[in-house]
């Protein structure tokens, strides 16, 4: 079997998204927050959500002292253009599915699917999860920070 | 330098592929890949030889014993032990220096006392140490590093002013190169009346080690970086301060009498290897230092700095590329960033073409925060690597800033 193609994992929409992500800020104000950790690398991300009824209203994250690779900074951009304005239900439905993609599933939908590249590197899969699980975290409201060594399923 | 032609063949990993290519390992640092040798002895002592050591009354138990007594006595000779009792197997670096933290820690470490450690410290020479001074109340006091990535002089003879209990360092850095005055250091902290720990992980694979000569009085090592197997090591200490010492573990092999409430202690080093120890891969270090001290290790250390300084005045052609570390004199390891491409990302672009490099903290977190980066790249070289390796390495450094369309910074 021939070696997957760095092209299917650097996708151009990430390339994209690396270079300028969307939602990258703090939202002082938000009233649901998660930290994500990458202990065995060191990436930190930082998730501000602001939801409102049973809308996600807004959203913004941080990675600090320029932490966070192409596929974990590419992922939480997107992940955020994706459940900005969306029912928290279907940010959760959404992180299942992305999940599922990730694990060998069926590809997430929209531009989500441009990770399916990933499940050919498997040494970055945290990397794609960890937005998505701050947000699973932030979602529920959880205090405590997640890490991609305690999440069983990263 | 070394005749890598002749033997890169006795490194049975390097003739297969990574991902198509030509496998260019150049994450040594984090451990070494094995000769042959050092295979076929772990296969040959199960073999032939195996059996539980220092007790059976057998023939086979002899030759067990034998076996793992040999090889400790070849690795007091490799690093000049102070002798054959100050040599404690170990499942490595980070085992001994615990070793020491509970024992020689517990025992004279109290309320107030201070431990000092440097910025340079892989965490293996941190934790532990945090560990004991929260349970005693002591202070633990981190010396600083210069901007070329130094022990800063300075500011060790400052933290001896506080006339510490304990100092460690390491002897190489594994996230610089830098390779520390570890006789000079371990000198002024004698002065100032503390015992000195020094981290050989990276050090003991690379250049001549004369731990007498460097006057420390615990040194810890690890055997898998120096063509050894995983979860072979051992600590070497002064025999005076291991008799002194309360055992670490307790269990079989390390006692002399036990009664219902209370028990005597083997001699050294036999009080600090409770319970079955791993023969396997005490004859595997043997076999190890047999091969190394084949080849000579100042041409070991010489081929590796060559290796180090073809890599650098390549990779720091290419713009946008910062290498870390002292400039000049260093140990074979590289350590850089790329623009603004995350050193993981360089990591996979990189193994596409069968280089092996590591990204990341490096387990040196208070040391990256000092330099003020998340992660870095770390390219670490060994007797096999040659300059093809570092062509490649160089190529697909070079195809990544393509691939990312580098924002030099």
């Amino acid at each position: 079997m021939s070696p997957p193609d760095l092209g299917e994992l650097y996708q151009q929409v990430i390339l994209d998204h690396n270079r300028s992500p969307r939602n990258f800020k703090r939202l002082d104000a938000a009233n649901r927050r998660a930290e994500g950790n990458n202990p065995l690398c060191g990436d930190r991300i930082q998730l501000f959500v602001q939801v409102e009824g049973d809308t996600i209203s807004d959203i913004g994250f941080q990675m600090p002292q320029g932490s966070g690779c192409a596929i974990s900074k590419a992922s939480a951009s997107l992940m955020t253009d994706a459940v900005k304005g969306k029912p928290v239900a279907d940010a959760e439905a959404m992180f299942e599915a992305f999940r599922a993609m990730l694990a060998g599933g069926a590809n997430a939908p929209g531009k989500l699917a441009a990770f399916s590249g990933v499940r050919a590197f498997p040494s970055r899969i945290k990397c794609a999860n960890l937005a998505w699980h701050a947000l699973h975290a932030a979602l529920q409201n959880s205090a405590e920070p997640v890490t991609t060594e305690s999440a069983r399923d990263f | 330098m070394l005749d890598t032609a002749r033997i890169r063949p006795d490194f049975p990993i390097l003739g297969q592929k990574e991902n198509g290519h030509r496998l260019v390992y150049l994450d040594n640092a984090a451990t070494s890949q094995k000769p042959r040798k050092v295979i076929d002895a772990i296969v040959h002592y199960y073999s032939f030889h195996n059996a539980n050591v220092h007790r059976g009354a057998y023939a086979l138990a002899v030759e067990a014993t034998e076996a793992y007594e040999a090889a400790r006595t070849a690795l007091a000779r490799f690093v000049n032990a102070w002798g054959r009792e100050g040599v404690v197997f170990t499942r490595g670096t980070t085992e001994s220096i615990n070793l020491v933290a509970a024992s020689w820690g517990r025992t004279n470490v109290g309320r107030g006392d201070t431990v000092v450690v440097t910025a340079m410290d892989h965490h293996s020479n941190i934790v532990p140490w945090q560990i004991l001074c929260q349970e005693k109340g002591a202070t633990l006091r981190m010396v600083e590093i210069t901007e070329d990535g130094r022990i800063d002089l300075s500011d060790f003879g400052r933290a001896l002013e506080s006339k510490p209990k304990i100092v460690a360092f390491p002897y190489v850095s594994n996230s610089l190169g830098t390779v520390n005055p570890a006789a000079q250091l371990s000198k002024l902290a004698h002065a100032a009346g503390a015992v000195t720990v020094v981290d050989g992980a990276q050090s003991t694979p690379h250049l001549r080690v004369d731990v007498q000569s460097l006057d420390c009085d615990f040194y810890a090592l690890s055997g898998h970086k120096m063509l050894g197997p995983m979860g072979s090591g051992a600590l070497i200490a002064k025999p005076a301060l291991l008799d002194a010492m309360p055992p670490y573990h307790g269990g079989g092999e390390m006692i002399e009498r036990v009664w219902d409430d209370r028990s005597t202690w083997n001699k050294i080093p036999h009080k600090f290897e409770g319970g079955t120890p791993n023969v396997e891969a005490a004859v595997g270090l043997g076999a190890a230092i047999a091969y190394l001290e084949q080849l000579g290790m100042e041409r070991i250390a010489e081929h590796e700095q060559e290796l180090a300084r073809l890599a650098i005045e390549r990779l720091t052609q290419i713009e946008g590329v910062t290498v870390y570390g002292p400039k000049g004199h260093r140990a074979g390891v590289v350590p850089f960033t790329y623009g603004d491409i995350h050193p993981h990302d360089l990591a996979t672009i990189l193994d596409r073409d069968g280089v092996c490099i590591r990204a990341g903290h490096h387990c040196t977190q208070p040391l990256m925060r000092r330099l003020g980066v998340a992660a870095t790249a770390r390219a670490s070289f060994y007797i096999y690597n040659d300059v093809d390796d570092i062509d490649a390495l160089v190529t697909a450094v070079r195809k990544a800033g393509e691939l990312f369309g580098v924002l030099a910074s």
